[in-house]
């Protein structure tokens, strides 16, 4: 049986597109200033990837409390179960119309690989995105600057981290663009995260399943 | 939750307004008008110097005049004589060099080379009379011209190679009755002509700058603020504020735009950063030498080709020359983009007899230093003159030719166009050997490019700099700039990754949709 489930509440959707906006502007703006081209103009392209960079922030320290204070942050520890079995959907089961093999429930909302993603993105590439962009900004010319105790020798080390972490950002990007044409409909997922609820499997019939399996 | 959203939003806009009030410096916007209004108050003498009763007499001897000014201007001699514009040379600590007298003495150039042997015609530029050979008196008040940089009539003259005469039948009464401030005129007829003709040397400053445009300087244009040069280049007991680097290696006593300016000049904190690393020049010069050309490159080892046993000279379109038998072949240019280099506001200096031993490269004859990496740096725009130049390859020396002489047979280049009996009567003016050989050697001299300011909207833009291609500062290489500098590295595999990212998906989706359709069918 399949039920309307209120999957997606309302801060994590605010929280998610607002991300999605403010990546959006700061990877076209970033680009922009790391010279791969010109549109806003390079003085403006500076100017909104830093508003971009201070609301990302704000968003993030909000969206930490919120991961604590509600606990959704345990969706997003990696498990290694099951893993082959989604690899192996995604590039085989998915051709042959085969059900997904990890069922999307309000308390188990992540398949293994995203898990992975995600997990990585939150522990590795966000923070040292964050703290690469606020040594960037703040890098005031170190030796005359306003932050003293902070000597940077060169820009470049910075610069660079930072371009890695935008180029997997767009990669990420675009994949999961892709991805969300995956669920059950090509559009269900993009729905859910509008609307919040998505059409599940209903966990009280978990032994019917079971028998559908076999 | 919708209470959240609503937080979040007031937050954002918090934070937004927050980030644009942080971003912009409290800079008083009246600033920039109360400047313009301080330096178009018209300066008026205290005195009328046509009613002194010692002004009142027909003077014939410029000396005269020196004598009447010093009478009521008590000690102003003395200042005058311990002036650079007096000595030709300075008291500098020069790295490696330790403290020299430096100046025109014992710093050569490249372009007539040195002034030492040369000084009757060279003396044309100095503020004294009676120079006409080494044994000039620099303790003489008298020999002082006070007249060169004060007279207000702009009619005083100095006579060619006459050791700083003035012409005789100027009328030097009327003259000593109009002294006051000098005016862009008096600075001018030196500045502006050094090196022997309109714009030789500096590149922004020539004649173009007596009566300028707002175009062609914004603070010293006729129908803008029409500054004078002393406005910036104020002067403490006749010692003035600003210095070439020609002949100057320390960092002090520099005329600079934060002395009127400040060090936040804009309302953008980010521009007003680049302070910290870029001179204000390197922005607001785009381009110098906006009027007539400046000489670029000066070629000595094609001199002394005659015609008919006569010395000739070769001009281009513009009336510049581009060859002379006295002095070889030369390049102009005209509205040229600086060249960029980094400068703490010292110089190292190629003095007489100094031996060069890597004949490689260029020979920097002032040598501006500065990098990245050093705190006093900041990006400046120059002035290269190129210049190839006599040299002693057995003594590794530079040669101080003898040029100028009243005579034919005196081993003067200028009459006899032999560099073996030049270099030979030249060196040993100077008490240098001379081995007997002669080569030709490259050579470059730096000057900092500092005038001809351009309005607010020609002001260099961020992607002349922040670019790959053509970038302002492409030959900086010793510091990462956004825009311009990447790792090939990572470029490559983050482009890699972008495209096997895009294939991946369309492949994928491509397969999905086929094995759909076949599905279906």
């Amino acid at each position: 049986m399949k039920r309307k489930i209120y999957i997606y509440k309302s801060f994590e959707r605010f929280w998610h597109w607002f991300q999605a906006i403010l990546i959006f502007m700061l990877i076209f703006t970033g680009f922009e200033i790391h010279g791969s081209y010109s549109f806003f103009g390079y003085k403006n392209a500076v100017s909104y990837h830093n508003i971009a960079a201070y609301s990302f922030i704000v968003l993030i320290v909000f969206a930490i409390f919120w991961h604590f204070s509600t606990g959704e942050w345990k969706q997003y520890l990696p498990s290694y179960k099951n893993i082959k079995a989604q690899l192996d959907y995604y590039l085989i089961g998915i051709f042959k119309n085969a059900p997904h093999p990890t069922k999307k429930t309000v308390l188990s909302k992540l398949n293994p690989l995203q898990k992975l993603v995600y997990f990585g993105l939150k522990i590795l590439v966000i923070p040292v995105m964050v703290i690469s962009g606020l040594l960037y900004m703040f890098y005031r010319y170190p030796q005359n600057g306003a932050i003293k105790g902070l000597t940077i020798e060169s820009l470049e080390v910075i610069a660079v981290v930072h371009t890695i972490g935008a180029f997997l950002l767009v990669a990420f990007l675009i994949t999961h663009l892709y991805l969300i044409t995956t669920g059950e409909t090509a559009t269900s997922n993009l729905k859910a995260m509008i609307t919040g609820y998505e059409e599940l499997e209903d966990e009280k019939n978990k032994e019917e399943k079971e028998e559908i399996k076999k | 939750m919708k209470k959240i959203i609503i937080v979040l939003l007031l937050l954002f806009l918090i934070v937004i307004s927050a980030v644009s009030l942080l971003t912009t410096e409290s800079y008083d916007e009246s600033a920039q008008m109360k400047l313009k209004e301080k330096y178009e108050v018209k300066y008026t003498s205290s005195v009328d110097h046509t009613k002194f009763s010692i002004l009142q007499r027909k003077f014939t001897d410029p000396r005269d005049v020196t004598e009447a000014c010093i009478s009521c201007h008590t000690g102003r001699a003395q200042e005058v004589m311990q002036s650079n514009h007096w000595n030709w040379e300075r008291e500098e600590y020069v790295e490696g060099k330790g403290i020299v007298y430096l100046g025109k003495k014992n710093a050569l150039n490249n372009y007539c080379i040195g002034s030492e042997g040369n000084e009757k015609s060279c003396a044309k530029c100095h503020v004294g009379f009676g120079m006409t050979d080494k044994m000039f008196s620099f303790t003489d008040p008298k020999n002082i011209d006070c007249l060169v940089c004060h007279d207000n009539t702009e009619t005083y003259v100095k006579a060619s190679e006459m050791g700083g005469a003035p012409e005789m039948s100027l009328d030097f009464t009327n003259i000593a009755q109009h002294v006051g401030k000098p005016k862009r005129s008096n600075c001018g007829v030196c500045h502006f002509l050094g090196g022997g003709g309109n714009n030789v040397k500096h590149g922004d400053l020539e004649i173009a700058m007596f009566e300028p445009t707002r175009d062609i300087d914004v603070h010293m244009g006729i129908e803008g603020v029409n500054m004078q040069c002393v406005a910036c280049h104020t002067s403490e007991k006749h010692v003035m504020l600003g210095k070439v680097y020609s002949l100057s290696s320390m960092n002090r006593n520099r005329s600079t735009c934060e002395q009127c300016h400040t060090n936040t000049p804009h309302s953008d904190e980010i521009i007003n950063e680049h302070g910290e690393k870029v001179a204000c020049q390197s922005c607001h010069i785009p381009i110098y030498a906006k009027v007539n050309a400046t000489k670029t490159h000066w070629d000595w080892s094609t001199a002394g080709k005659l015609k008919n046993g006569e010395p000739y000279e070769v001009d281009d379109p513009d009336g510049n020359h581009t060859y002379l038998s006295i002095k070889g072949s030369f390049k102009w240019g005209k509205k040229i983009q600086p060249e960029y280099i980094w400068f703490n506001g010292t110089a190292n200096h190629y003095l007489l007899g100094d031996v060069i031993n890597d004949t490689s490269k260029p020979v920097k004859l002032n040598a501006l230093n500065g990098s990245y990496k050093d705190r006093n740096s900041k990006i400046t725009p120059v002035k290269i003159h190129r210049g190839i130049q006599p040299f002693d390859p057995l003594n590794k020396m530079l040669i101080q030719p003898k040029l100028f002489a009243d005579n034919v047979g005196e081993g003067a280049f200028w009459k006899d166009f032999d560099w073996y009996r030049a270099a030979e009567v030249g060196m040993k003016e100077v008490k240098l050997p001379f081995s007997g050989k002669i080569s030709f050697i490259r050579t470059e001299m730096y000057w900092p490019v500092n005038h001809m300011v351009s309005s607010k909207d020609q002001t260099v833009g961020c992607t002349e700099c922040h670019t790959r291609e053509n970038s302002r500062i492409a030959g900086l290489t010793d510091f990462y700039m956004p825009g311009r500098d990447y790792s090939p590295v990572v470029e490559f595999a983050g482009n890699a990754l972008i495209v096997l990212s895009l294939l991946g998906v369309f492949v994928h989706g491509g397969i999905r949709f086929f094995s759909r359709k076949k599905k279906n069918d």
